[in-house]
């Protein structure tokens, strides 16, 4: 049988490709947008985002993103937030809003059916929205209690902690939620200026995957976001990562500490970004198969799951990882963690877990086109980052080309034993904070 | 809106309306049912073996043993390494994974469509094949028991619906959780991993389910192949678990935790669940969670307490209908500051007792009765998700002619059968009503 199935895994030479035809019409209003038609289902996944989010937020209006995002759908031109949920449950169309650091999502869905109430109920979110002042004291009294949950919650604690130390006073060092005084003292005006400064036309990009056509959605999409201002490029501040190696240990009345740990990291253009990519997907950043899952939880049992991830903000980029283990185990789970770090950025990795990692890699990659909605939000991230229509098919060459050499000395540049730093929070035993 | 908070009460709504894709099934000779849902839209396949066996069905002192074999099945077998499985499925650019519920335990891969053979030849092996090791057991126990510490031990929303769950069920299985309390977590062993995998692991107590860029005759040719050599066990059984007696008392409960920052109410009935051949009742009561909790601008409590009188946060209705014995029907309330729990409470009973008394608004029902039927063309994108709901219903007491009337049942449902159905569920008798708090001493 094992030798079975080595045939198989020799047999797999090329990766699949993504089957998607993305066209890019330009509307007539002059709105870019990325277009796969798929007729097959009738509804259509629209994807719009918005670069500049809560790092936005004026510094004495932290949380002001938050807030207005969290009151998009409670009320917008002749309608209060029951009249505009009873119109949007009627249509069964969803919008989703989320706002991150560096931008503004909107994630559409609506069916063929009722394609033109749908955007034009949307509309008026985007050009009509009402934040009336019961409706921000409810929303308001929502975001107060979740931030009171999150200092409450050990994984809340550990991101905040790790926030602060690296950015310090830089909206990136403070959750994007605000502070419960910051949320407190937020006024109808910020919020009507957050809507302002954050849906404007020069930030957009949009795509639409499903029962539309490119020539349909130019039409609709200048109905739908014509009427935005130009905005006047606005653009995160620029900020220092902070942090030097160390322990900071956060008590909290916990059985298990949950530890988030890493240095500065590598940016998306940087012409190293691949190689570092890889890597990351063999220390970590690939499940149960990587270095770190091996060491600390198949070998030892310490975690349910140690993971690293490659962190790109617009002005920051970090290598972080996460693990959680008993108070009287994450001293071993960390001491592993610190050991295994130094072991890769020394030696470097084999020539077999590159290669593992490179199938894994590009035969993971065209499965991710596997549904309207995640082929939408896949567009619309590659608009941002810049990268044409046709990365979808060099991506992967671009993960291959990845040499051992380079592979091994971008992890004795990357991999930073030294500087990295772990924010512990529970109560952990035999950790020396330094 | 601002939901995410609530993610911890560990809700997830069971909007059960299905996509009515192409679907196909047949059985192998050894007992073995095979499911085959097609979509042809990209070059992926998702390779499921659901089990079923689940938490459930454990013998008294051994809970957590049916979730720790689904750990130990990535070890050795016959002819495959220990983490092989895996390592290969990743080899070749696929995802996999496995999860263990009441009453089943699924394990799936999800790989490009031309690798399905592969998974078929590896999940066959491990269905009998698997030759576990003494020394499997230890350190896969510790992991287990970190996971029950990140899921459970370090989540007071948690440990209260474990507390609470388990006060619902005098007598059946469902009031013990299916990660295992620790206690009997700790004294799992070698031995009840392997009797538990040898009563229980066999094709005619299994359902394949392959959904994606496949045909059915591809699927059976393979099948057969692989899962059709594996002989069938006799000494499977059909499940035969202890049932509840009438619930004769309404229990109440609370939980404090130094942990919680936000109090709420939670109360549960016992419920019926989707019965083969009879789903009207359980349809019935899909409605009423949507009517009650389901939105929260427009719902009875959302408009009650969210917005008329203002004393919640928020607030939900749920229900889970597919299960193999009676279940629960929820509701819960979060008071904003300066109401109590009582008031809240107090609240949410009366808005209820209004509804009981005034009845449905038309218009809700209808835009529900919208809702379900667009829900049906939105599942379609997802094809992994139309395999897991197959997979569930087979192996909790449905048929696939079940599943495929689901739909036509949701828009057939009107609104005397959500009322006759609300009068069933609303027995106090049969319900839990709990407070999750903080320290006890602050509430003095």
């Amino acid at each position: 049988m094992i030798r079975i199935l080595s045939t198989f895994v020799i047999l797999w030479a090329g990766a699949a490709q993504a089957e998607v035809q993305i066209k890019t019409p330009t509307s007539p209003g002059g709105i870019a947008a990325w277009v796969v038609e798929e007729p097959s289902i009738p509804f259509t996944a629209l994807e719009i985002m918005f670069s500049g989010g809560a790092a936005l937020d004026p510094r004495d209006k932290r949380g002001a993103a938050y807030l207005m995002t969290g009151l998009l759908e409670e009320g917008s031109g002749d309608m209060d937030a029951q009249a505009f949920a009873a119109a949007q449950e009627a249509l069964a169309a969803s919008f989703g809003f989320d706002v991150y650091d560096d931008t503004v999502t909107i994630s559409v869905r609506f069916l063929t059916e009722n394609r033109a109430e749908s955007l034009a109920l949307l509309k008026t979110v985007l050009t009509q929205p009402r934040f009336d002042p019961e409706a921000i004291e409810r929303v308001r009294t929502q975001v107060l209690s979740i931030l009171a949950s999150d200092a409450q919650d050990p994984d809340s604690v550990a991101g905040a902690t790790w926030s602060q130390l690296a950015f310090g006073q830089h909206a990136y060092g403070t959750p994007r939620e605000g502070t419960a005084a910051s949320v407190a003292a937020l006024t109808r005006e910020d919020i009507i200026a957050a809507h302002q400064r954050l849906f404007t036309r020069d930030s957009l990009s949009v795509s639409a995957v499903g029962d539309i056509s490119a020539a349909e959605l130019g039409p609709m999409l200048d109905d739908l976001l014509g009427q935005l201002p130009a905005g006047e490029g606005l653009k995160t501040a620029a900020v220092e990562f902070a942090t030097e190696g160390g322990l900071t240990v956060v008590d909290m009345p916990t059985p298990q500490s949950v530890a988030l740990f890493g240095h500065v990291g590598i940016d998306r253009d940087h012409p190293d970004f691949f190689a570092a990519f890889v890597l990351n997907t063999i220390l970590g950043g690939r499940g149960v198969e990587s270095r770190l899952s091996a060491e600390v939880r198949e070998k030892r049992g310490l975690t349910y799951g140690v993971s690293t991830f490659l962190v790109g903000k617009e002005e920051a980029n970090m290598l972080m990882g996460q693990v959680a283990s008993a108070n009287d185990r994450i001293g071993e789970a960390i001491a592993v963690i610190r050991d295994e770090w130094t072991k890769m950025a020394r030696d470097g990795v084999t020539q077999a877990e590159l290669n593992d990692a490179q199938t894994y890699l590009t035969g993971a990659y065209p499965l991710r086109f596997d549904g309207n909605a995640k082929i939408a939000n896949i567009l619309v991230g590659m608009q941002r980052q810049g990268l044409s229509t046709d990365y979808i098919n060099t991506r992967n060459d671009k993960i291959n080309a990845v040499t051992l050499g380079e592979i091994n000395r971008v992890a004795a540049e990357l991999l930073q034993p030294e500087a990295l730093h772990f924010i512990v929070v529970g109560q952990p035993k035999g950790l020396n904070e330094e | 809106m601002l939901i995410r908070i609530f993610a911890v009460l560990g809700l997830c709504l069971p909007m059960q309306a299905q996509a009515q894709a192409k679907v196909s099934n047949f059985m192998l000779d050894n007992g073995m049912q095979v499911v085959v849902v097609e979509d042809h839209r990209a070059p992926v396949v998702v390779h499921m073996v659901w089990y079923k066996v689940g938490a459930a069905d454990e013998a008294p002192g051994k809970s957590g043993i049916a979730h720790f074999l689904e750990h130990l099945m990535f070890k050795k077998t016959k002819n495959l390494a220990s983490g092989e499985l895996s390592d290969t499925v990743a080899a070749n650019g696929g995802s996999d994974n496995a999860f263990t519920n009441q009453d089943y335990t699924a394990y799936y891969q999800r790989v490009a469509a031309d690798r399905l053979e592969l998974m078929m030849s590896m999940e066959s092996d491990r269905m009998t094949g698997l030759q576990l090791s003494v020394d499997d057991i230890a350190t896969e126990r510790d992991v287990v028991i970190e996971e029950r510490n990140q899921r459970t031990e370090s989540s007071p929303g948690a440990l209260f619906n474990e507390q609470k769950q388990a006060a619902m069920y005098m007598n059946h299985a469902y009031g013990v959780p299916v990660i295992g309390w620790m206690h009997e977590l700790k004294k799992l062993n070698f031995e009840d991993a392997v009797a538990f995998y040898k009563l229980h692991y066999a094709p005619n107590n299994a359902i394949l389910v392959v959904a994606g860029d496949v045909t059915p005759e591809q699927v059976k040719i393979l099948a057969e192949q692989y899962y059709g050599v594996i002989p069938a066990n006799p000494a499977v059984q059909s499940r035969a678990r202890t049932q509840e007696p009438p619930h004769r008392s309404a229990r109440r409960m609370t939980y404090h935790d130094e942990r919680v920052a936000q109090p709420y109410v939670s109360r549960s009935y016992l419920a019926p669940e989707r019965d083969s051949g009879y789903q009207t009742t359980a349809a019935a009561l899909v409605y009423l969670a949507e009517i009650l909790g389901g939105s929260g601008a427009t719902s009875v409590l959302g408009k009650e307490l969210q917005f008329d009188t203002q004393q919640a946060i928020y607030t939900s209705a749920y229900y889970g209908g597919t299960a193999l014995d009676n279940t629960t029907f929820g509701l819960i309330a979060v008071p904003v500051p300066g109401v109590s729990l009582q008031q809240v409470e107090d609240a949410m009973d009366a808005a209820i007792a209004k509804f009981m008394a005034t009845g449905i608004n038309l218009e809700t029902f209808e835009r529900i009765k919208m809702q379900m039927r667009a829900s049906e063309i939105y599942a379609m994108d997802n094809v992994e998700g139309i395999a897991n709901r197959y997979g569930a219903a087979l192996t909790q007491g449905l048929t696939i002619a079940d599943v495929q009337e689901w739909p036509r049942i949701l828009q057939e449902v009107t609104p005397d059968e959500v009322m006759v159905a609300a009068r069933l569920v609303f027995d106090q008798k049969a319900s839990v009503t709990g407070w999750l708090m903080g320290p006890q001493e602050e509430l003095k």
